[in-house]
């Protein structure tokens, strides 16, 4: 076992009896090792908040602090828990946890699900709160029965005193154990004493999702609550000049129709009212400065600015010295598209304003976030900010952004009752925070032996962070950055800049972030430097990653897996990546064929993962195939275009997304490791689009250097 | 006055006949199973059985399944125990989970029609609900697992 005594990284635990009865164990980090945010002071008062409640008839509830978005979050925070609490899994319910500094993740600074740090930001927290509780029950028992603690051992939900065969389930001693002083220190199992973690355990979540009676945000149901739909400038950023409520009011069902900061909203008992009074809304807008804009535009501006010298995110030799010498050369330019995220629910949120205090009811990422949109658009303090978390109907970094409960929090609060606010399908699709657009510009030489020398990639493009006042300072948006700047290949003159630009699109965070893009970029262009040396790509890869074990791990492992060595059948072609993002390395190796109608067909997907120590192999299976997925629409088909400031497409008849006959076989393989857990729900996305381009490259012997993929 | 049989059960609805079938499920009837994603039959979240045929109820005017035998996800078993829902729990298809009332609808008016689909059967019969969270691999697993279901229980 591995003592947790560092002072700086103990847990500070604290047990009471739980309403009913039972044992109840917070704990807390003080610290709270906020990475990101500048403001963390050590004198933050922590709340008193548990993790994990103990009854009497032996159900141990697990409040889970990461939202549930698909990712199985959670089913993975349980099975840490009850690993260090020897509980018996049958006995094991998970619940969302509410708006609390408690719930903070260690990695985010904020109780927020995004990242893929829900697994890598609680693997200890939760792990040493599920350890005191086990050793307060054993102490418990020992006390009970009068016999040392060490003859006592902890199994499957009870304490076992082998000496006597003497056993008392935990539910028979949560009481007792709720009265003992909490352990100031507590030892973590070793990966080799592990039950359950490493184990593909089912989903908690998986019976409610067979019958409809999950609840996602869209099914929220409060007594009194109406329904609104809001109605908003097509154009970003243009206001409201006026409007002429009358048409719409006369739809039966229509409550009330004012205005709010998004837009007009029409407030009424239902949906559909909602709805037909918004169809019937007349609103003049001023479109502003927008108004003009379109892709091409966004385009030259972006040209423009690659002419400019950007800010330098990584630079190693002397570049101009190297491209100068070089005995081949190449230059490119990749461009990507603005992406919508495009969740199966789109965005809704419910509100209940009152003097004394508020609650929302929401899919949300970010439960600090809604919990001070709340603050800010009610005046009420934070602990008296309800935040109910339902499931979410994907979330990708959408559900991450607070526009949709800002809308409900103002009209709640304007009309004094519950409400819930429904997007329709074009808001979502004409209203998110997109996956920013990318202008690249490329230059390499390789000496005469084929071995690149020198890697220049210019990065254009809108910064995420530059809507975010405690970042928005920095001269380099890392996200705009990451998985370029630090490409792992040992190449000896290396130059990666940023340029930012503002078209006057929103932009976010969207699966993966930087690495969607720049993974395709980077791993297309080293296919580019690969047939310009003519050597195989796999091969090159692995000459530059002597280095990099892991890199070069999943690649041997897709490789061999894929048989990348052996001839393929007439008309099908390969293409490999590799992309490491956060905490994980992954590699995919892409079989595809073009049809007689020229597009691409995806046949077969070998997908090899490092993620480090495995929690649930099942999970990471279906996240990896959930990433393809995601990717594969963003390399095929993805792109929202702009005309007169204005999203073009709407809905998924404009914005096609993957379907059943369009899938392919995916094969996921899952490297051993004894390194703490990586992430997994957004490294699967970024090897993808590289894969499957380098394929169609070695298909038709011309690059592919625009998403999405078109011939 | 409008009367419809959901799930076995009679209910009388007093709603605008031209509201989408979607509408009066949820926010009339509660039945929330059944789930908005488009509006405009492009995603098939909205799959419910009239008289066993899969529908989009989000384009349905509920005036036109008067008289019909309607069936949603509510209404397939009391207990998870129709054999696509059994094979959706053994496969572990669910993500976030908010289309798979639609894909399961879909499945098992699929299999109500075709005892051993095909994957050709089951790309046609399945490729008007969109997964975002791409689960379409296990959906298959699923559907060829419920087939075997049903054939050993018939």
């Amino acid at each position: 076992m591995t003592a947790i005594m560092n002072p700086g990284r103990r847990a500070f635990l604290k047990a009471t009896v739980a309403a009913g009865g039972g044992l109840l164990v917070a704990f807390y980090l003080p610290g709270c090792e906020r990475r990101e945010a500048s403001t963390a002071s050590s004198d933050v008062v922590f709340e008193a908040n548990a993790w994990l409640r103990i009854a009497a008839d032996d159900s141990v509830t697990i409040r889970v602090a990461s939202s549930e978005m698909g990712q199985g979050v959670m089913t993975a925070i349980p099975m840490l828990i009850a690993e260090e609490l020897d509980a018996d899994w049958s006995k094991i319910q998970a619940e969302m946890a509410p708006a609390a500094q408690a719930y903070f993740n260690p990695l985010m600074g904020r109780q927020h699900t995004g990242g893929s740090t829900a697994v890598r930001g609680f693997w200890t927290p939760v792990r040493q709160a599920g350890a005191a509780a086990r050793e307060m029950l054993r102490l418990a028992a020992a006390q009970t029965w009068g016999v040392p603690e060490e003859g006592c051992r902890t199994e499957a939900g009870a304490v076992l005193h082998p000496a006597s065969g003497r056993r008392l389930s935990y539910g028979a001693l949560a009481d007792k154990a709720a009265g003992l002083p909490v352990p100031e220190a507590v030892f973590l199992k070793e990966p080799d004493e592990f039950r359950l973690v490493g184990k593909a355990l089912p989903r908690v979540d998986t019976p409610s999702k067979v019958n409809g009676s999950a609840a996602f945000g869209q099914d929220a149901n409060v007594p009194g609550m109406l329904v609104a739909t809001v109605l908003r400038c097509p154009v970003f950023g243009g206001k409201v000049k006026q409007f002429n409520a009358a048409k719409a009011k006369a739809v039966a069902g229509v409550r009330r129709v004012l205005q709010i900061e998004s837009g007009v909203a029409v407030v009424a008992d239902n949906f559909w009212s909602a709805k037909r009074g918004r169809d019937a809304l007349e609103v003049q807008w001023d479109e502003g400065p927008a108004a003009g804009l379109s892709s091409a535009v966004i385009r030259r501006q972006m040209q423009e600015a690659a002419s400019r010298p950007g800010e330098v995110a990584r630079q190693q030799g002397d570049m101009d010295e190297a491209l100068t010498v070089a005995a081949k050369r190449l230059d490119a330019v990749y461009e990507v598209p603005y992406l919508a995220h495009a969740c199966m629910e789109p965005m809704n949120c419910t509100a209940h304003v009152r003097a004394q205090g508020c609650d929302v009811w929401v899919g949300t990422q970010g439960q600090t976030l809604t919990q001070q949109t709340a603050m800010r658009l009610t005046g009420l303090p934070a602990e008296k900010v309800n935040v109910h978390t339902l499931f979410l109907g994907g979330g990708f970094g959408r559900r991450s952004e607070q526009d949709f409960v800002a809308d409900a929090l103002e009209l709640s609060k304007a009309v004094g009752a519950p409400v819930k606010v429904m997007w329709t399908r074009e808001d979502d699709i004409r209203h998110d925070y997109y996956r920013p657009a990318t202008y690249n510009v490329l230059s390499a030489g390789m000496d005469e032996r084929g071995s690149p020398t020198a890697w220049s990639h210019r990065i254009v493009g809108p910064s995420i962070f530059a809507r975010f006042p405690a970042r928005a300072g920095a001269a380099i948006d890392r996200t705009s950055v990451e998985g370029a700047a630090n490409i792992p290949y040992a190449i000896p003159n290396l130059s990666v800049t940023y340029t930012k630009v503002d078209p006057g699109i929103p932009v976010g965070f969207w699966r993966s972030v930087g690495s969607s893009q720049n993974a395709f970029v980077t791993e297309c262009f080293l296919d580019e430097l690969a047939a310009l040396a003519g050597k195989d790509p796999y091969e090159l890869r692995g000459e530059l990653l002597a280095g990099e074990p892991r890199h070069k791990g999943v690649l041997e492992l897709a490789a061999r897996k894929a048989g990348w060595s052996k001839a393929l059948p007439e008309g099908r072609h390969r293409g490999i990546a590799v992309a490491a993002a956060f905490g994980s390395v992954v590699a995919q190796v892409a079989e595809i064929s073009i049809t007689d109608r020229r597009q691409v067909r995806v046949h077969r997907v070998v997908c090899a993962i490092d993620c480090g120590m495995i929690v649930n192999p099942d999970t990471i299976e279906a996240q990896m195939q959930s990433g393809i997925v995601y990717g594969l629409t963003a390399a095929l088909k993805g792109q929202i275009t702009i005309k007169d400031g204005r999203v073009e497409q709407g809905n998924f008849n404009d914005y096609p997304l993957l379907r059943m006959d369009e899938m392919p076989e995916i094969e996921v393989h899952i490297m051993p490791s004894t390194e703490p857990p990586g992430g997994v729900g957004e490294p699967g996305t970024p090897p993808i689009a590289p894969a499957v381009a380098n394929a169609v490259f070695a298909a038709t012997g011309k690059p592919v250097r625009r998403l999405p993929i078109r011939l | 006055m409008i009367s419809l049989m959901i799930n076995g059960k009679k209910q009388d609805i007093d709603v605008d006949p031209d509201t989408p079938l979607l509408w009066v499920l949820r926010d009339t009837l509660g039945l929330t199973g059944t789930k908005y994603g488009c509006g405009i039959a492009a995603c098939g979240a909205c799959t419910v059985h009239v008289n066993g045929q899969p529908i989009r109820s989000c384009v349905t005017p509920v005036s036109s399944i008067a008289g019909k035998r309607l069936t949603t996800i509510e209404g397939l078993s009391e207990d998870n125990s129709h054999p696509v829902q059994r094979a959706w729990i053994a496969e572990e298809v669910p993500q976030c989970g908010f289309c798979q009332s639609g894909q399961i609808m879909a499945a098992a008016a699929l299999l109500a029609a075709k005892t051993t689909p095909s994957d050709t059967d089951i790309d046609s019969a399945m490729s008007g609900i969109i997964c975002r969270c791409g689960t379409y691999q296990r959906i298959r697993r699923a559907i060829k697992r419920a087939a075997e279901l049903m054939a050993r229980e018939a």
